[in-house]
C-alpha cells in the first residue's frame, strides 16, 4: 500500500470521468427532475412551472400496477437468467479449451444483435406463419401451427435472451478462477458432483450470483422494445409507457416523473437485495 | 486398523494427449504405513496420486484397494481423505464447517458432528478455533484444518499432495514431525507426494522415487540414500560424486590410471561403470603418500558452513569431486593444495545410468 498524496496529475486524470458523469448523467437527470414539475401544455409542449400534476397522476392504480408488473417481470427474468446462465457458465469453464472458446464466441456474438432485431426475430419464431410450431407440426408432435406471441412467456423469453450474454460475462471471471481443487476436495469427502455443485460451487459464488441477478434486473427494467413487440398491452412495462408518453403524447413532464419513479424503484430493489445478501453472508 | 488400506497399482498408465505422465507403474504398498512419492516436478507423482484418489481416470491399468478393484469408482465412493497442494479449504464455511463437511454430506447428526469436530481440532492442536473463518487463520493453522478435514471420516487412505509446500521452512519442518507422529498414532495408510527429499526422509516408511512417469526405485528412506539404484536417484536424493569408470572385472574398476576396488562391479569388458560416492563418505588425504582406492587432485575451493565443511577437488574428471565432513574433523587443506581423494570400497555404489 502506498500512502503517497495524490498529485495534480491524479486529479487531472480523474477529472475526465467526473466531467463525463456530470455532463452526461447528472445534468440530464437534473433537467429531468425539473421537467417532471413543469406544466404540460395540451397539444403543445411544456412551460417551466412547479406543479405536482404529473406526480399525482403517477400514483393512480394503473401506473402502480404497471410499475409492479415491470419490476416483477424483471426480477423473474433475473431469476431465469441466473438459473440458466450459472450452470451454463460453470460447465463452460470446465470444458476443454477449443469448445470452450467456440461457445464463448457464440454467446458473445449475440451481443451484436440489437433489441429490435432480437424482438422481431422472436416475433417471427414464435408466430404462426413461419414459427417453431410449424416444425413441431412437421414432426407430428402438434396438429396445427399456433402463435406463442404476443404473450407473457414471449416477453420473458425475449428479455432473457438479450440479458443472457451479459449475465454470462458477469459470472465468467469468478467461475473460471474457482479453484478446481476445492470441488475435488468436496468429492474426496463423499460429495457427488451434484452435491458438490449445490454445497460448494453455488455458496462460494453467491456474491457473483447476486451481482449477475441485479445486472439482469436493471438491464431488463430499461428495455421497452421487447415487451412492445412481443407483448399485449397488459404485458407492457413502465418503460413502454414512458416512451409512449414522451414520443407520442408529447407529455414530457409525466414521462419524466415516471422515469424518476422507475429509477428510484430499481435503486430500492438493488439496495434491498444487496443488504439482505451481505447480512445473511455474515450470519453463516 | 493395520489391515485397512492396502493398495496395489497394476500397470498404471496415464496419457494427456501426446504426453505420457505416468508410463506404467506397478506397486504394492503395505497398509498402515506412510509412503512417499518423491521426484522432480513433472515426474508424474501427482498424477499417480490423483489416479489413486479417483480424480484422474487411468488410460490403462487398475487400482486395487484392500484387494478390491476401485478403478472405476468415482472419488466420492472411494473412502479416502486428501490434503491438496492449495489446501482447497472452503472459503464460505467456518473451521468447523470445513471439518464437518464430509459428515454433513453423510447425514451425521448435528451433535455428533460437533463432538467429532472438537475431537479433531484437539488432535491437530487447534482447540477454540471452531467458529473462525478460514481467512482468519495463519498458513500453519490452515494446514492443520485441511489435515483434520481429510481425516474426519476415518478414511482407508490418507493422501497428501505436497501438503506443506505453502509454508516457510521452519514451520514446514515442525509440521513434518507433527504429521508423521499423527500418522503413526492413527496407523492410517498414507501416501504423500513431495519433491523435497528431506521431507520424504523425515516422514516416510517407504520411499518411491519417480522420474519421467516411471518408478526408479522403491526402498526404505535410508536404503534409497545409501544404495541408490540409478544415477538419477543418487543425484536427486542428496548430492553425490558420480564417477564414470571402466569395468576391470572382479570387483575392480579403472578411474584415470588408478585401479579402484568397488564391490559389485562385475563388468570386465572395459565398458562404462557408474559409481556413486556420497561426499561425506569420500576422504581427503594431504600429500602424495600411498593411499589405497584413491586418486590425486588439486583443491579448488573450500567452504566451512559451521555444521559441515566441503572441499571441491579437481581430479581431472568431468566434474569436481566433493568431499564433505564435520568441521571438527576437518583435514587442514587450502586452495591449490595437492591432495588424494579416497573412495572407501564400502562407500562405492554401482548405479545404473
Amino acid at each position: 500500500m502506498s500512502d503517497r498524496k495524490p498529485t495534480h496529475g491524479t486529479y487531472a486524470v480523474l477529472a475526465v470521468p467526473v466531467t463525463m458523469l456530470v455532463v452526461f448523467f447528472l445534468v440530464p437527470f437534473g433537467i429531468m427532475v425539473a421537467s417532471s414539475f413543469y406544466h404540460r401544455v395540451e397539444g403543445g409542449f411544456y412551460t417551466p412551472a412547479f406543479e405536482l400534476n404529473s406526480w399525482r397522476r403517477l400514483f393512480t392504480e394503473v401506473f402502480i400496477e404497471r410499475a409492479v408488473f415491470s419490476i416483477g417481470i424483471s426480477l423473474l427474468a433475473g431469476a431465469v437468467c441466473i438459473a440458466v446462465a450459472f450452470p451454463f457458465t460453470f460447465f463452460l469453464t470446465r470444458m476443454k479449451r477449443r469448445p470452450h472458446v467456440a461457445l464463448l464466441v457464440v454467446v458473445m456474438s449475440a451481443l451484436s444483435l440489437s433489441e429490435v432485431i432480437v424482438g422481431f426475430t422472436w416475433s417471427v419464431l414464435l408466430g404462426r406463419a413461419a414459427g417453431i410450431s410449424n416444425i413441431l407440426v412437421w414432426l407430428g408432435v402438434m396438429d396445427e401451427a399456433r402463435a406463442y406471441q404476443p404473450g407473457f412467456v414471449a416477453v420473458l423469453l425475449g428479455l432473457c435472451y438479450i440479458a443472457f450474454p451479459y449475465c454470462v460475462l458477469t459470472l465468467y471471471p469468478s467461475l473460471s478462477r474457482l479453484d478446481r481443487e476445492v470441488t475435488e476436495a468436496a468429492q474426496t469427502m463423499g460429495a457427488s458432483p451434484w452435491r458438490t455443485f449445490w454445497t460448494v460451487v453455488v455458496p462460494i459464488s453467491r456474491p457473483i450470483i447476486v451481482a449477475g441477478f441485479l445486472l439482469v434486473f436493471v438491464f431488463t427494467l430499461g428495455s421497452y422494445l421487447i415487451s412492445a413487440i412481443l407483448g399485449r398491452p397488459e404485458h407492457w412495462t413502465l418503460s413502454v409507457f414512458i416512451s409512449d408518453q414522451a414520443s407520442f403524447n408529447a407529455n414530457v413532464p409525466f414521462a419524466a416523473a415516471m422515469a424518476i419513479f422507475l429509477t428510484v424503484l430499481s435503486l430500492a430493489v438493488v439496495g434491498v437485495v444487496t443488504v439482505v445478501e451481505s447480512r445473511t453472508r455474515r450470519l453463516t | 486398523m493395520q489391515e485397512r488400506g492396502g493398495l496395489r497399482l497394476q500397470e498404471l498408465v496415464k496419457r494427456f494427449g501426446d504426453l505420457e505422465a505416468v508410463a506404467g507403474v506397478d506397486l504394492e504398498l503395505p497398509p498402515g504405513r506412510l509412503i512417499s512419492f518423491l521426484g522432480p516436478s513433472g515426474c508424474g507423482k501427482t498424477t499417480l496420486l490423483r489416479m489413486i484418489a479417483g480424480l484422474e481416470q487411468p488410460t490403462a491399468g487398475r487400482v486395487f484397494l484392500d484387494g478390491e478393484d476401485v478403478t472405476d469408482r468415482p472419488p466420492h465412493s472411494r473412502d479416502i481423505g486428501m490434503v491438496f497442494q492449495t489446501l482447497a479449504l472452503f472459503p464460505h464455511l467456518s473451521v468447523s464447517g470445513n471439518i464437518g463437511y464430509g459428515m454433513k454430506i453423510r447425514g451425521v447428526a448435528q451433535a455428533e458432528i460437533r463432538r467429532r469436530v472438537d475431537e479433531l481440532l484437539k488432535m491437530v492442536s487447534l482447540e477454540g478455533t471452531a467458529d473462525r473463518r478460514v481467512s482468519q487463520l495463519s498458513g500453519g493453522q490452515r494446514q492443520r484444518v485441511a489435515t483434520a478435514r481429510a481425516l474426519a471420516l476415518e478414511p482407508r487412505l490418507f493422501l497428501l499432495d505436497e501438503p506443506l509446500s505453502a509454508l516457510d521452512a521452519n514451520l514446514r519442518e515442525q509440521l513434518q514431525v507433527e504429521l508423521r507422529l499423527l500418522q503413526q498414532k492413527l496407523g492410517i495408510t498414507t501416501i504423500m507426494v513431495t519433491h523435497d527429499q528431506r521431507e520424504a526422509m523425515t516422514m516416510s516408511d517407504l520411499v518411491v522415487v519417480m522420474q519421467a512417469g516411471r518408478v526408479e526405485q522403491v526402498g526404505l528412506p535410508l536404503e534409497v540414500y545409501r544404495r541408490p539404484a540409478t544415477a538419477f536417484v543418487a543425484r536427486f536424493i542428496g548430492s553425490t560424486n558420480l564417477l564414470e569408470t571402466t569395468g576391470a572385472g572382479d570387483g575392480r574398476v579403472r578411474l584415470r590410471d588408478r585401479d579402484l576396488a568397488v564391490p559389485g562391479a562385475d563388468r570386465s569388458d572395459g565398458g562404462l561403470v557408474l559409481v556413486s560416492v556420497r561426499p561425506e563418505d569420500a576422504r581427503l588425504h594431504v600429500g602424495l603418500g600411498a593411499v589405497p582406492n584413491a586418486i590425486p587432485g588439486t583443491v579448488v575451493f573450500v567452504r566451512d558452513l559451521g555444521e559441515l565443511f566441503e572441499c571441491y577437488v579437481d581430479c581431472e574428471l568431468r566434474e569436481h569431486v566433493v568431499v564433505a565432513g564435520s568441521p571438527r574433523e576437518r583435514v587442514p587443506v587450502d586452495q591449490g593444495d595437492a591432495v588424494q581423494v579416497e573412495f572407501p570400497p564400502d562407500a562405492c555404489v554401482v548405479v545404473r545410468a
